[in-house]
């Protein structure tokens, strides 16, 4: 439970690694993401409280609630051709989780609850390994916490939305530059920590359903910046010498942005046994465009890493069957977009387009609870990238090389309904 | 439900075990060849160089950056075997014989409130590495630092007995196999399968370090009776290195070989400038009348001797120095000869000082004059048309502090120096071609470095501490130098056995190490 909340900010350098492009770990309800995590135009348990809280309203039920854990194991192997160097990620599983909840107060309006983990990322590299200059290793994890209301304005249309509340943690570790150690041989090395940075967003949704058989869905996510003041920065292994920065402990600023989303989609309910869902997702991650880090020791100058992301988009792409009474079987995939800009692909998130491929089940244990998995499997094009915003004496160092990802995200759940 | 729950986590290990796959993974050995060359067990044979020597010691972290230790990870891209070194105790580098400190620790740059301070100092601590405390097994790191050619034929070379009466090498007894044992057998006994070989450095660079004191040993072909500052006979090295390579091409499917780089490339003789005499006008205007002094004085002594005057006047006429404002180049001394009587003159432009001169005795007229006020006094007498005593006059002669032998290289030394280097050189190429070895102009790689080779990040020149090719004590490689000598290797060696080895990158090497440890 830690990890998760852990979480965070950002921090330096970084970025994440991304399950969506970015640091954006999408798995927020196993049933969506067994779907290809599209969901906006979807109303069939509390996981539309964060997919689409303007859909809350259409549940039947008194109260409904989902909750979930997902396994994040991703896997990242890099090797530069020109000098032989190679290494790869160590096995170091995230933990996304989410609780959503639905209360229908009448039949006009539902009040809902939704904390989850959207943004997050857990990579660790072999300790000095090439690109230990950019990052050793990164965790990084924000809690979102959603008190949502959802409005029937008619029949075929309603609205919601909410303030989002965001707690984070970040920590991160990247050594000083490719060469400097204390007298010991140590490599000299920065950690960069805070908890607990928090700030605010909001949410808003409408749900259109012209006929019975189809949903037609918004949801915007504001964007949030993680401001982290007063973070702790660990100066670890500099050698004894008023030439290098001190070793200790300084004060740092930095902010981390989460990036407004929209998605717009539809749920098409064919038959008692079909339904498909599509979602297009838009985010803003233009708003990375440099992690600058801060220090409070004026010695100590600025870190500024450039990140220049641009607006991704992902394209989402679901179904579902009712194979029985107790049974539900769903399948999906998805194409998602990377933020990352040729020459800036760093390795704290070393992300490239990504063809997402999802299966999953429902099984109905008795009236009120269900048992809900998923399973992602995140292909990545073997990638030659390189990151050209490391200088070293004002000239351009770029870390260059091929990457090859993936990730298995196995996720479990429940959903309970009153 | 619950049954299939409790075989999650097996699934979940399962997931961790589904790697991507490279297309062409250098961990799977799937994109490097080793041509002709077999790397299986490569074995480095020299001296310093090779052990990874800097900054006037031996120290863990510098074996590490050893050529031979960046080459060895690249060999194993293409089926190198392990690379054993004889590893430092410590990053201190000091030596000791029974408990006593033989060897000093290494330099380190210090600095005060954020300025460098030179020159580097040594860093402090009690070194661990006790030379009686042997290392087990063989090494294929046999570098050895100090080693002239002909050492590595020598038996005895690595007896302890041998460290204290100075007969062995303190590096060499810490790891061979037996008193008597030689290097090149040690080496033999390994069966390497690929070799290198950089040695006679030291068979110059003793002499040139002590500023030529030693002999120039040409014409004596028995290395027995050589000693440490002297210049070994290019014959005997010839000798000696065509024993080394028969035997090591014996065994091995190839092997590299190194020539030796021109002194004049190393910041042990670049770095202090021996036109570093800055003068105002008035100690130039000064200057120039006390060697006219020494001039007259010596020409008024020649008279009285019975020399003709003319003749005298000819002969002194060469102490009649003059100085200018600003940098003019030192006075040495140099041997007295019927042409030179007084032993001193002026530095010629191509000749050099070593690093380790006294700094602050240059300043206080070490290399020209002492011009003290009873020194002056003589001089304002003789300006005036007066006589000096003949105390007086030997005062004006004593004044004369020129450079002693061991802080200087005189271009006779110099000569010498660059004649047995050639000959050296012309052995190794010789040899290499005839045995079909790679061959590494390490002369021209260090010539290149004194024109700045650049590098994504910087550029890596041959200027003392801030050059980032040598290290602190001016004639060792720095982990940079290393690896620009290790490229260069990987180059030499895809030429001569069609192998594609890559080159490392010179920025994630080090240079100079930084700590204010220092006493």
């Amino acid at each position: 439970m830690k990890n998760f909340l852990i979480s965070g900010l950002l921090l330096m350098l970084a970025s994440t690694l991304a399950y969506a492009g970015g640091y954006r770990v999408g798995a927020q309800g196993q049933r969506a993401l067994a779907m290809g995590h599209a969901g906006v135009g979807v109303v069939n348990s509390a996981e539309t409280a964060f997919f689409n809280p303007s859909g809350l309203v259409y549940l039947e039920d008194r109260l409904t609630i989902s909750a979930g854990i997902t396994g994040v194991f991703s896997n990242v192997k890099w090797q530069n051709t020109s000098t032989g160097q190679f290494a790869e990620t160590q096995q170091d599983p995230g933990t996304p989780f989410y609780f959503h909840a639905a209360y229908k107060v009448n039949e006009w309006m539902s009040l809902g609850l939704s904390v989850s983990t959207p943004y997050g990322s857990s990579v660790e590299w072999e300790r000095n390994w090439p690109g230990s200059h950019l990052v050793n290793d990164i965790e990084l994890a924000a809690i979102y916490i959603q008190p949502l209301v959802s409005v029937k304005l008619s029949e075929h249309f309603s609205i919601g939305g909410g303030p989002i509340f965001v707690t984070g943690n970040v920590n991160f570790n990247r050594n000083a530059n490719r060469t400097l150690t204390d007298e010991q041989g140590n490599r000299s090395n920065i950690t960069v920590d805070d908890s607990g940075v928090t700030n605010t967003g909001w949410s808003a949704s409408f749900m259109f359903t012209p006929v019975e058989a189809l949903r037609i869905g918004f949801n915007y996510k504001s964007e949030i910046l993680l401001n982290a003041e007063g973070g702790e920065a660990t100066f670890s292994n500099f050698p004894n010498s008023t030439l290098t920065p001190q070793n200790g402990t300084t004060a740092f600023d930095a902010t981390l942005p989460m990036p407004a989303e929209l998605t717009i989609g539809f749920a098409y309910e064919m038959n008692e046994k079909w339904l498909f869902a599509f979602d297009y997702q838009r985010a803003y991650w233009d708003v990375y465009n440099s992690l600058d880090i801060d220090f409070a020791d004026p010695n100590v100058a600025t870190s500024v890493n450039p990140r220049n992301y641009k607006n991704a988009s992902t394209y989402r792409f679901g179904a579902q069957y009712l194979a029985s009474d107790n049974l539900t079987l769903r399948a999906g995939y998805y194409f998602d977009e990377s933020p990352v800009q040729a020459g800036f692909f760093a390795p704290e998130t070393p992300r490239n387009d990504a063809n997402g491929f999802t299966a999953g089940l429902s099984f109905q244990v008795s009236e009120s609870l269900a048992i809900d998995a998923s399973f992602l499997y995140l292909r990545f094009k073997e990638v030659d990238a390189s990151y050209d915003s490391y200088t070293e004496n004002g000239q351009s160092v770029p870390f260059e090389g091929t990457y090859k990802s993936n990730a298995f995200l196995p996720g479990i759940g429940v959903t309970y309904k009153l | 439900m619950k049954n299939y729950i409790k075989f999650l986590p097996f699934l979940a290990f399962g997931l961790m075990a589904c790697e991507p796959e490279l297309d062409q993974a250098i961990e799977e050995n799937e994109v490097y060849t080793a041509g002709e060359a077999d790397f299986s067990n490569y074995v480095a044979l020299g001296n310093s160089l090779t052990a990874g020597y800097a900054d006037r010691a031996l120290y863990i972290q510098g074996q590490e950056n050893s050529y031979p230790n960046i080459l060895s990870g690249q060999f194993a891209l293409v089926g190198g075997g392990e690379f054993t070194q004889p590893l430092m105790a410590d990053n201190l580098g000091g030596l000791t014989l029974n408990g006593n400190q033989i060897a000093e620790n290494r330099l380190v740059l210090s600095s005060n409130a954020g300025e460098p301070v030179i020159p580097p100092l040594p860093i402090t601590g009690e070194p661990q590495t006790e030379i009686t405390t042997k290392l087990s097994g063989s090494f294929n790191n046999m570098g050895v630092p100090g080693a002239k050619s002909y050492h590595l034929l020598a038996p005895g070379y690595g007896s302890l007995a041998g460290v204290a009466t100075g007969q062995a090498n303190p590096y060499f007894a810490r790891f061979s196999s037996s008193e008597n044992a030689t290097v090149i057998e040690d080496a033999l006994a390994q069966s390497p399968s690929f070799f290198s070989l950089w040695i006679g450095n030291n068979d110059i660079l003793g002499y040139a370090t002590s500023g030529g004191t030693g002999v120039d040993q040409t014409g004596n072909f028995d290395a027995s009776t050589y000693a440490s500052n002297d210049i070994t006979d290019p014959n005997v090295f010839a000798g000696v290195y065509s024993q080394l390579i028969e035997g090591l091409t014996a065994s091995a499917s190839g092997g590299v070989v190194y020539n030796i780089p021109n002194i004049t490339d190393i910041p042990f003789f670049t770095t202090v400038p021996n036109n570093a005499l800055v003068l105002d006008a008035q100690t130039a205007v000064n200057l120039t009348g006390f060697f006219q002094a020494v001039a007259g004085i010596f020409t008024q002594g020649l008279i009285q001797q019975g020399i003709p005057p003319a003749q005298a006047q000819a002969l002194a006429a060469q102490y009649a120095i003059t100085f200018s404002e600003g940098p003019n180049r030192f006075i040495i001394d140099v041997p007295v000869t019927p042409s030179n009587p007084l032993g001193f003159r002026q530095m010629q432009p191509e000749e050099l000082l070593l690093l380790t001169i006294d700094q602050g005795a240059l300043a206080q007229g070490y290399g020209s004059v002492a011009l003290s006020p009873e020194v002056m006094q003589v001089l304002g007498l003789l300006q005036q048309g007066g006589t000096p005593t003949q105390e007086q006059a030997a005062l004006v002669l004593d004044a004369v502090n020129g450079i002693d032998d061991k802080d200087a290289l005189d271009a006779s030394e110099l000569q010498a120096i660059s004649t047995a280097r050639t000959s050296y050189n012309a052995t190794i190429q010789g040899l290499a071609q005839a045995n079909g070895l790679a061959f590494v102009d390490a002369n021209g790689l260090l010539q290149d470095v004194g024109q700045g080779v650049s590098f994504p990040g910087g550029t890596i020149t041959s200027s003392f501490v801030t050059g980032g090719g040598f290290s602190l004590d001016g004639v060792h490689l720095t982990p940079r130098g290393y690896a620009l000598v290790a490229n260069e290797t990987l180059r030499a060696i895809n030429l001569t056995y069609g192998s594609d080895l890559p080159e490392v990158q010179l920025g994630t090497y080090g240079t100079i190490y930084l700590s204010d440890n220092v006493n």
